[in-house]
């Protein structure tokens, strides 16, 4: 593409670092939230763009994550949060005590959303299912763990989600150096995950996950254990969506249910799509893109947003499919083309 | 003993209306290899058809506003439907995860314009006021009409369907092009003719279950939203592309939702239902009852 890399990347390093020392605090935060989605999106295209298994239910990752951390911060502002004072629920669950503890605490933000995806995803892999169901069973699964957080106001702050933090890291929640401290800390995972994403590429499991996303049964004939890639595919989805999750915490200043929608969750496969699927960059860029057009056009045409928004998603899929980096890449990669034409498909040609 | 009975016609209802929504899917899906996400704005269709007729055509309290409604809701349904097929479903044939990405903007369009034109508020569907009253078998048990309704309208679409499908030359050349298209190409069927026709019947179906969802209770942009779920993990249970496989799954979790439900809470019935499916899947992936097929994809 561009002849030499290691100038826009020295540029792009620039770029990123000098917002810390001109922009206003509040569009820090606001652009740090967009790096911790551009984290969740690099999670979502670990799985759809190197795994070829969609993922429309990562919102469950990214909150239990994000609920992790939150319960620590809640733990610290108040030993007993107010939202069980208000439930009536008398004294801390057993289920809390342990995140007084910061470790535990960050051990939980990977801990859980790798277990949920590991009981979701051996069941579902390993019996085969076609990468559709899972497609539908994630949106299923992110739904209903929304509906019980939501149930269980007791003990998880129901619609309204936890919030109430008054510290983080020793500093204050209003203290303008945390905001730069936050920025400095997201935009440094970002750039670590994305160095584990180019890692992971060449390496023997990224080489295997690839293959599995262009021909999964001539690997599973060559004798490779297809499922159990997948679910490690998708447990370091899960896990990497999970840290995204608990770095939006203090950025944001609360966790709910709604992180976890149906919504949220299509909006993390959106970003890899208008960005570009399997690329590295693409995510952040899509992310980056859809966030500033949100952030920037839902306020002065909130109805109109909508239909502008619905547009994006048809056009990712009609007219860009290999997304902002894939236009850029070549002519001959702007529109999808088929191999056969369109209407004559055989079972077995992709 | 009411709530057994109550929860018994709950289920029935919801088995009819999950039934009517998921045939379109399951169709659509079988056939094209599309998963139609926007599905649920064409129920909301079907619904605000229903409102229309009430609000505008017909005042009175009569059976041919409900008629009216119905025939509206397919109609306006079926149109959008087909509309939808000839601009965007066609490019996507055979590729189902990136039509779930489009029909899911497609449905955020459509939740927006129908917000645009009704209002972002739930609004009351106007039926005949006979259908809120119901049949009393016993001094303390009674069932509502319009439930018993909903059900009734559900077996003889089912019927019609069934006997389309297996016992007419045209349902059998929908049979023909869902198990084999290039072969039925090349005996003579307009086969993108097929799709476009069948995709518009499946959305206008869906639109009939919408009106029987405005007869149950308020209505409004996001009605469709709350059946979306269920009707695919209906499609899942039970299978694509065949009416057994769609009635045996839309029973199976329109039933068991309410019964659950009246033993525990409405949010734990859902995880018992979907730790349900995820069993039944363990032991048939494609459902209870898949389209018989040889190769190995």
């Amino acid at each position: 593409m561009l002849k030499n890399k290691k100038i826009l990347y020295t540029v792009a390093i620039i770029l990123v670092i000098l917002p810390l020392f001109f922009m206003s605090d509040f569009r820090l935060s606001l652009l740090s939230k967009f790096w911790v989605f551009a984290i969740a999106a690099v999670a979502v295209n670990i799985l759809w763009g190197y795994t070829g298994i969609l993922s429309l239910g990562h919102g469950a990752y990214f909150a239990l994550g994000g609920y992790a951390m939150a319960m620590y911060l809640k733990l610290k502002a108040q030993p007993l949060p107010d939202f069980m004072d208000w439930s009536g629920v008398e004294s801390l669950p057993w289920f809390w005590k342990p995140f007084q503890y910061l470790p535990v605490a960050l051990a939980m933000v990977v801990i859980l959303p790798v277990a949920l995806s590991l009981l979701v995803g051996i069941p579902l892999f390993k019996s085969g299912t076609k990468g559709v169901y899972f497609t539908i069973i994630s949106q299923a699964i992110t739904m209903i763990l929304a509906l019980l957080f939501i149930s269980e106001q007791g003990y998880t702050g129901g619609t309204n989600g936890i919030t109430g933090f008054q510290s983080f890291l020793g500093y204050q929640m209003n203290d303008p150096m945390l905001v730069k401290v936050l920025y400095m800390i997201s935009l440094g995972v970002l750039i670590l995950v994305l160095l584990f994403n180019r890692y992971m590429i060449k390496s023997y499991g990224g080489t295997i996950i690839q293959a599995i996303r262009d021909r999964e049964t001539r690997l599973r004939f060559l004798g490779y254990p297809t499922d159990w890639f997948k679910i490690v595919s998708l447990a370091t989805s899960a896990a990497i969506a999970g840290i995204a999750g608990a770095l939006f915490v203090p950025i944001v200043g609360i966790i709910s249910p709604s992180s976890m929608g149906i919504l949220a969750s299509t909006e993390l496969a959106i970003f890899v799509a208008v960005g570009g699927r399997a690329t590295i960059l693409g995510p952040v860029i899509g992310a980056l893109v859809v966030n500033f057009a949100k952030t920037s056009l839902s306020e002065s045409m909130p109805d109109f947003w909508w239909y502008f928004y619905g547009a994006v998603f048809v056009a990712a899929t009609l007219v860009f499919p290999k997304g902002i980096i894939g236009f850029f890449n070549g002519k001959e990669n702007r529109k999808w083309k088929p191999v056969v034409p369109k209407w004559i498909k055989f079972n077995f040609q992709k | 003993m009411q709530e057994i009975i109550s929860s018994l016609i709950n289920g029935l209802s919801i088995s009819s209306i999950l039934l009517l929504t998921a045939l379109g899917l399951s169709i659509a899906f079988g056939m094209m290899g599309i998963i139609n996400f926007a599905h649920g704005e064409f129920i909301m269709i079907g619904s605000y058809s229903s409102y229309i007729i009430g609000m505008y055509v017909i005042k009175n309290d009569s059976w041919s506003s409900l008629i009216l409604s119905f025939i509206l809701a397919f109609s306006l349904a079926a149109f959008v439907g087909w509309i939808l097929e000839r601009l965007i479903i066609r490019h996507l044939y055979n590729r189902p995860i990136d039509s779930i990405l489009a029909t899911w903007g497609i449905s955020l369009i459509l939740q927006q314009t129908a917000k645009d034109v009704f209002g972002a508020n739930n609004v009351e569907a106007h039926i005949p006021s006979i259908l809120t009253r119901g049949i009393a078998i016993t001094p303390t048990i009674s069932i509502p009409y319009n439930r018993l309704l909903i059900f009734i309208f559900c077996i003889v679409v089912c019927t019609s369907v069934y006997f389309y499908l297996y016992k007419t030359a045209k349902g059998r050349i929908l049979q023909a092009v869902m198990q084999n298209r290039a072969m039925a190409a090349c005996m003579g069927v307009k086969v993108r003719k097929v799709y476009s026709q069948t995709f518009a019947f499946g959305c206008g179906v869906a639109g009939l279950a919408g009106v029987c969802i405005s007869m149950l209770g308020s209505i409004g942009p996001s009605t469709g939203q709350n059946y979306i779920i269920d009707t695919f993990l209906v499609v899942i249970l039970g299978g694509v592309g065949g009416l057994r496989g769609t009635i045996l799954g839309a029973i199976l979790i329109g039933m068991l939702n309410p019964f659950i439900e009246y033993v525990t809470s409405a949010s734990t019935a859902k995880v018992i239902v979907l730790t349900l499916v995820f069993i039944v899947l363990q032991l048939k992936p494609a459902g209870l009852v898949p389209l018989k097929d040889r190769t190995i994809d």
